[in-house]
C-alpha cells in the first residue's frame, strides 16, 4: 500500500468518490461521482434519475383534473405552489376568470407553501452543517402548517386543493383565524432559530463567501428564486410578471428581499427574510379577503354544487362528465410560471384541443440548479459541498420528475 | 394585454428582420410570442436572440422536445428564454426528426446541458456538439425513449427482486388487466373528421 502510493506522482494523486444515492446530506436521491485531489474538488458529476416516475408520461395518459394530483408529488415539500402553475396554464388557454375570493385564498396558500419549504430547506441545511436542533424547531413549526393545509383540503401533503378557476372548497372562518393567530406567532419562533444561527460563528464559517453565484453563472445556468435574490437581483415573477393578486399587494407589505455577496450565507439570510415577508402577505390577505364564491361557477372546468346537482337534470350530467370526460382544453400551446419557493416552476402545455393534454413539460427549478452543483463547487473542499448542496435548495420529485 | 401583444408582435418583427434566413415565422397567441426557426440556423438566432440589444434573452429556461408521430418531421425541439433585464419571453421552436441531429446550443448556454440530454434520453433528438450525451432520468442500460407517442405508458420491462438469483430481474410486462384508455370523442362537440369505427364501413361495403 505504501509503496504504491509512492509510485504514483504526487499531482496526479486524485480519488474517485462515490457520494450517494443513499447519505443524509443527499436531500432524497442523488448521487454524486466526484473526483477530488486531496480535499479539493474537481470534479463532479450528478446522476439523478432515481426518482424518475414518468409524471409528464402519465400526464399525457389523464384528463386535466385527474393530472393535477400529480403536481402535489414534484415538489412535494410545497405542493400546492406545483399545482398553482397547472391551474395558471390550463386557466390561459380556456380563459377562465378566477373570482377574487378564490384569488386571495391562492395567495395565502402559495405563500403558507413558501414557508413550509424554506422551513424544510434552512431545517436541513442547517443540519447539513452540523447544528441538530434547529430542525426540531422548523418542523414543529410545519407540522402547524401543514395541520392548515388538511383543514383546507383534507389532506396534509397531497393536497390536490387549487383547481382550474380557483380552489376547490371554502375556507371556514374559524380557519382562517388559526392561520392569524399563527401568523402573529410565528415571527417570534423564526427570531429564536435566527438567534441561534445568524450570527453563529461556526455557520458563518461554514457559509460565508462558499458557493459565490455570480451574475454569469445566473444567467449562463438559468438560475432563478432565491438563488437569484441571494446575489442581489431584485428578480421575483410575483413582481415582475405578476400573477393572481400579487400586483395588488403594496410594497410595505411585499418587499422584494436580495442578498448582496450571493454565497450561501446570503441565501440563508434571504429566506429568512422571505418567510417573514410571506407571513405579512398572509396577513394582509387574510385582512383583505373579500367575501363571495372561490370556484368559477357556471363554466365547464368547475363542477357544480352540491345543492345544485339535487334539483338540476343538467348539473347532474355536468357533474358526471366533468369526473369521467373531463373538460376539453382548446388547441394550443401556453407556458406559464409561478414563483416556487426553489424558484420558477414552469409548466408548457400543448393542448391538441381534447380532453387530455398532448404534452406537459415542467420546468423544475431544482432541476437547473443542481446543474450548476459541478461549476459551484469546482475548487471548493469536499465538506463544502454539502453545504452547497443545501444552500440549492434540492427537492428531488422536481428535479426527477 | 393588447398593449403587450403589440410589443411582442414588434419584437417579432425585429427578429424576423434581422435574421430572415433564420426565422421561418413567428406569431402571438395568448400573449406569447413564438418563432418558428430552421433548424440548421438555430445557434445564430440564439446568439443573436441572446446579444441583440431588443431582444437581451441571455436566459435559457426550458429546452424540451415535442413528439408529433403524423408528421414527416417528427419531434419538435421547443426552446424558452427569459430576458430578465426587458422582462420578456420568447418561444422558439425548430422541428427534426429521429435521425437528423440538432445543433447543440451548450456553447452559449451552459445551462442547456442538461436539457439537451434530457430531450435526447426522452425521445432521442439528438444534439451534435453537445459535450456529453448520455442518458440523465432514466436507469442505466435504459433502452428506448419513454416520452415518444409509440412508446406504450407500461413500457416493456418491469423489475423485481428475484429471490431465488439473489439478484434485480427484468422481465416483459405482464398485465393482469389491460390498460383502459376511453375514447372521449363525441360527435356533439368538437368533432374530429374521422370518427372511430368509419374504417369499418367502408371495408363492408367493398367486401358487398
Amino acid at each position: 500500500m505504501a509503496d504504491d502510493m509512492k509510485s504514483v506522482p504526487e499531482e496526479d494523486r486524485t480519488f474517485t468518490l462515490n457520494f450517494g444515492p443513499q447519505h443524509p446530506a443527499a436531500h432524497g436521491v442523488l448521487r454524486m461521482v466526484m473526483d477530488l485531489d486531496g480535499e479539493l474538488v474537481d470534479r463532479i458529476d450528478c446522476h439523478i434519475g432515481l426518482l424518475h416516475r414518468g409524471t409528464e408520461k402519465l400526464l399525457e395518459y389523464k384528463t386535466y383534473l385527474q393530472g393535477l394530483p400529480y403536481f402535489d408529488r414534484l415538489h412535494y415539500s410545497a405542493p400546492m405552489n406545483q399545482e398553482h402553475a397547472w391551474c395558471l396554464a390550463i386557466e390561459k388557454l380556456v380563459g377562465v376568470e378566477v373570482p377574487r375570493r378564490g384569488s386571495f385564498i391562492r395567495v395565502l396558500y402559495s405563500e403558507l407553501g413558501r414557508i413550509l419549504e424554506h422551513l424544510l430547506n434552512i431545517g436541513t441545511f442547517i443540519l447539513d452543517v452540523g447544528a441538530l436542533t434547529p430542525i426540531t424547531w422548523a418542523f414543529e413549526e410545519r407540522e402547524k402548517l401543514m395541520g392548515f393545509y388538511e383543514r383546507a383540503s383534507g389532506s396534509r401533503l397531497h393536497a390536490a386543493y387549487f383547481r382550474p378557476g380557483g380552489v376547490h372548497q371554502d375556507l371556514p372562518q374559524d380557519l382562517i383565524d388559526d392561520i392569524m393567530t399563527w401568523c402573529e406567532e410565528f415571527p417570534g419562533i423564526l427570531n429564536t432559530l435566527e438567534n441561534l444561527i445568524t450570527e453563529n460563528r461556526i455557520f458563518k464559517q461554514r457559509n460565508v463567501d462558499i458557493g459565490v453565484v455570480d451574475e454569469k453563472t445566473i444567467m449562463q445556468y438559468g438560475f432563478t428564486g432565491p438563488m437569484v435574490r441571494g446575489s442581489g437581483l431584485a428578480w421575483d415573477l410575483r413582481r415582475s410578471q405578476p400573477y393572481e393578486i400579487y400586483s395588488e399587494i403594496p410594497s410595505s407589505v411585499f418587499p422584494v428581499i436580495i442578498g448582496k455577496n450571493g454565497d450561501n450565507y446570503d441565501r440563508y439570510v434571504v429566506r429568512m427574510e422571505e418567510m417573514l415577508v410571506s407571513c405579512d402577505i398572509m396577513k394582509w390577505c387574510i385582512e383583505n379577503m373579500p367575501k363571495g364564491p372561490v370556484l368559477a361557477e357556471g363554466t365547464k372546468v368547475s363542477p357544480p354544487r352540491r345543492a345544485e346537482m339535487k334539483n338540476s337534470m343538467e348539473a347532474l350530467i355536468h357533474h358526471f362528465k366533468l369526473y369521467t370526460e373531463g373538460f376539453h382544453v382548446p388547441e394550443g400551446e401556453v407556458y406559464a410560471a409561478v414563483e416556487a419557493p426553489a424558484g420558477e416552476f414552469g409548466v408548457y402545455l400543448v393542448s391538441d384541443g381534447s380532453n387530455r393534454p398532448h404534452r406537459v413539460k415542467l420546468r423544475a427549478p431544482s432541476f437547473a440548479h443542481l446543474q450548476a452543483m459541478d461549476h459551484m463547487c469546482r475548487g471548493h473542499q469536499l465538506a463544502d459541498t454539502s453545504a452547497i448542496l443545501g444552500s440549492l435548495d434540492i427537492v428531488f420529485g422536481e428535479v426527477d420528475r | 394585454m393588447t398593449e403587450q401583444s403589440e410589443t411582442l408582435i414588434e419584437l417579432g418583427e425585429i427578429v424576423a428582420g434581422k435574421m430572415p434566413d433564420a426565422v421561418r415565422k413567428f406569431d402571438v397567441k395568448v400573449g406569447e410570442l413564438t418563432i418558428f426557426a430552421e433548424r440548421d440556423q438555430i445557434v445564430a438566432l440564439i446568439d443573436f436572440l441572446k446579444r441583440d440589444q431588443m431582444c437581451m434573452f441571455e436566459m435559457m429556461i426550458d429546452i424540451c422536445g415535442v413528439d408529433y408521430p403524423e408528421r414527416s418531421q417528427r419531434f419538435e425541439v421547443v426552446y424558452h428564454f427569459l430576458s430578465m433585464r426587458l422582462n420578456q419571453r420568447v418561444r422558439v421552436k425548430i422541428s427534426t426528426d429521429e435521425d437528423t441531429p440538432v445543433p447543440s446550443i451548450v456553447d452559449l448556454h451552459r445551462g442547456a446541458d442538461w436539457f439537451e440530454r434530457e430531450a435526447f434520453d426522452m425521445y432521442g433528438i439528438v444534439f451534435s456538439g453537445h459535450p456529453d450525451m448520455r442518458r440523465i432520468l432514466t436507469d442505466y442500460g435504459f433502452e428506448g425513449h419513454p416520452l415518444r407517442k409509440d412508446f406504450p405508458l407500461t413500457g416493456f420491462t418491469e423489475v423485481r427482486y428475484d429471490d431465488l438469483e439473489k439478484r434485480i430481474v427484468h422481465e416483459p410486462v405482464q398485465l393482469t388487466q389491460e390498460y383502459r384508455n376511453f375514447d372521449f370523442l363525441s360527435p356533439w362537440e368538437g368533432m374530429a373528421s374521422h370518427i372511430p369505427g368509419d374504417e369499418k364501413a367502408t371495408t363492408e361495403e367493398e367486401g358487398a
